[in-house]
């Protein structure tokens, strides 16, 4: 079980209001990524569930249980830190061992339960060094020994990835979506990161300055934002915005297309000149200044011989553009 | 080529400055070493004869010695507990935020930079002293006999003096390490369900081992040769009950004229010195390895 349900919490440091009232639901088993740019938020906000901040007002429950004033101990919930936050003195079988070992549980049991979490990260070759003769990978993976081994109601991952190489990240994100399938234990996530979203979430919750924006499956959110700040998020490379004279003519505020869409042909509405062509193999990306528009993105699969200074013109697809009113909402 | 020129001549470069030290050492090494092995006496100048190891006969067998050598270890050891404890507890105590920190941290190191001369002195006639200090008169208000602390526990009175002293010195070295102590682990340690007693076996203290190792080892250095203190407060007594080797090696020089012995017992304080640093880097060195 690990059901976990915010009802209008709120989060004050001193003067600053982080977090407004704020509501939130997430289901048993379910893989939460809380997405949001620096300073959002969403970091206190896992710090509010795991019980390490005390929140202003409001109710946490976890699975039916009031655990607002619970300490972070007793809420069953296992954090894994962007530091890792490792015991550097312990070798790895301690450092693994310590939540059992802090429950009283007997020395047999938890031999058992430290090798059978090293048989499941492949750790079972390194659990008597100690973190400092790891590598960044193996430090995470000891890190989430740690935490399975408490057998949580759910996993809290406070932008576990932000210390690897971009290699290892993606091995790692593979690993952590594998975990999530064999234990089906429900976990929240914290990134900045919105690939690390897109791919790994069942469930996206899209915050800025502590507000929730949207809360959807990845595809939603890529197919029908609700409002601007998720339609810029999520995506990449970003939509492009129009505004002006061309957005009127399509009767909103911001006219939204995003860069994948755009279609280069012969004889398109917007002809604009190419600035800058990145060259990634299995993708073309443009920067395409078109007169009236403005600069446009624009992504074109496999190796197109388009270069600097080239005119091209571009079809918007018309089934596929986001309006936006005055206010950023989506029309 | 280049390195191995470069390497002599910078051999060449620091040799002024590490011959001048040798020096600076050896020189009153070997006179001290010289003159232990004379009979040297200040009230019979000229009359200086060689006499082998009876100088240092005499020394060691006096009882004053043993005394003396006790109360140096009893001093060490006491003050040393006293500081990496109480320095332990001040350090968790001003690591907590709280109002005007910068100003109660500057005013904790205070007592380091008085010198220890002064310290005794203040402590000797303000506080100590058994008809105006300032324990007497505490005393005296709950009704109680004033004590006499320098004539019935002179030894525990210089302790506690000389610890005053160097409390700020193992505060101050334990604060910086405490605050760089990963606050991460901590929310870690308290989400894995340590109490704080816990969080503070488990993850404090081996963070402290090393600071912990660094202030034992200069401290040693130092209260090895604790004087001053004793001077002033008790002469070294009643009797030799405060008396340390650095002290009686002074009275058997100046007060009994005797620079032979003296030097003798300068060069069986060396000695000393040096088992205590090989027993402390043998016990606790390898918490200065990485």
């Amino acid at each position: 079980m690990g059901q976990i349900t915010l009802s209008s919490i709120t989060k004050s440091f001193g003067d600053v209001n982080v977090i407004p009232p704020l509501d939130l639901t997430i289901n048993d088993g379910e893989f939460v990524v809380f997405v949001g740019p620096s300073g959002c938020g969403k970091s206190t906000l896992l710090r509010l569930i795991a019980g390490l901040e005390d929140i202003s007002s409001g109710k946490i429950e976890i699975d039916g249980r009031n655990a607002t004033d619970a300490a972070p101990a007793e809420r069953g919930l296992a954090m894994v830190f962007q530091s890792y936050a490792l015991y550097p003195h312990m070798s790895v079988r301690k450092n693994i061992a310590f939540p059992l070992k802090m429950a009283k549980m007997p020395q047999a049991e938890q031999d058992r339960k430290v090798e059978n979490a090293a048989r499941i990260l492949n750790l079972s070759s390194y659990l008597d060094r100690r973190p400092g003769q790891l590598s960044g990978g193996q430090r995470q993976r000891v890190a989430i020994g740690r935490a399975i081994v408490r057998e949580p109601a759910a996993f809290l991952f406070d932008e576990p990835l932000s210390n690897l190489d971009a290699a290892l990240r993606v091995t790692m994100r593979q690993e952590i979506s594998e975990l999530h399938q064999s234990l089906k234990t429900t976990m929240i996530y914290v990134t900045h990161d919105q690939v690390e979203a897109m791919t790994m979430a069942d469930k996206i919750v899209v915050l800025n300055a502590g507000r929730i924006e949207q809360v959807g499956s990845p595809l939603e959110l890529y197919r029908s934002p609700r409002n601007l700040f998720v339609a810029g998020f999520i995506g990449s490379p970003k939509m492009n915005l129009i505004t002006g004279a061309e957005a009127d003519r399509h009767g909103c505020a911001t006219l939204g297309v995003r860069p994948e869409h755009l279609e280069v042909t012969a004889d398109g509405p917007w002809k604009g000149v190419i600035g800058l062509a990145e060259h990634l193999g299995s993708d073309t990306f443009l920067k395409v200044a078109v007169e009236g528009v403005g600069d446009l993105t624009v992504r074109v699969p496999g190796e197109r011989g388009l270069h600097h200074g080239q005119t091209i013109s571009l079809l918007p697809p018309p089934d596929k553009l986001y309006r936006f009113d005055a206010n950023g909402m989506a029309l | 080529m280049a390195t191995e020129h470069s390497r002599t001549a910078a051999r060449l470069m620091v040799s002024p400055a590490v011959i001048l030290l040798f020096l600076w050492m050896i020189v009153p090494l070997g006179m001290t070493i010289y003159f232990s092995f004379l009979r040297y006496n200040l009230l019979m100048p000229g009359m200086e004869s060689w006499t082998g190891f009876d100088n240092y006969y005499y020394f060691i067998t006096q009882h004053a010695f043993w005394d003396a050598l006790v109360n140096t270890l009893l001093l060490v050891g006491g003050v040393l507990v006293i500081t990496v404890v109480g320095g332990v507890a001040l350090a968790l105590l001003l690591d907590q935020p709280f109002k005007g920190q910068g100003i109660v941290r500057v005013m904790v190191i205070a007592p380091f930079f008085v010198m220890p001369t002064v310290s005794a002195l203040v402590w000797k006639n303000m506080f100590m002293n058994p008809v105006n200090g300032m324990f007497a008169h505490i005393a005296k208000a709950f009704g109680l006999q004033p004590f006499d602390f320098l004539s019935h526990a002179p030894l525990a009175s210089i302790i506690l003096i000389v610890a005053w002293s160097w409390l700020p010195f193992a505060t101050l070295i334990l604060l910086t390490a405490l605050q760089s102590l990963d606050r991460e682990q901590m929310e870690a340690a308290e989400m894995d369900g340590a109490s704080w007693l816990n969080r503070f076996i488990y993850l404090t203290v081996p963070h402290l081992t090393r600071s912990i190792t660094v202030v034992v080892l200069i401290q040693t250095i130092f209260l090895l040769s604790v004087f001053a203190e004793i001077l002033v407060t008790t002469n070294g007594g009643p009797g030799t009950a405060s008396t340390n080797l650095p002290y009686l090696v002074y009275a058997q020089s100046l007060l009994n004229y005797d620079v032979g012995g003296g030097s003798a017992g300068g060069i069986i304080a060396v000695i000393l010195a040096n088992i205590v640093a090989i027993f402390l880097m043998r016990m606790i060195g390898k918490n200065l390895e990485t």
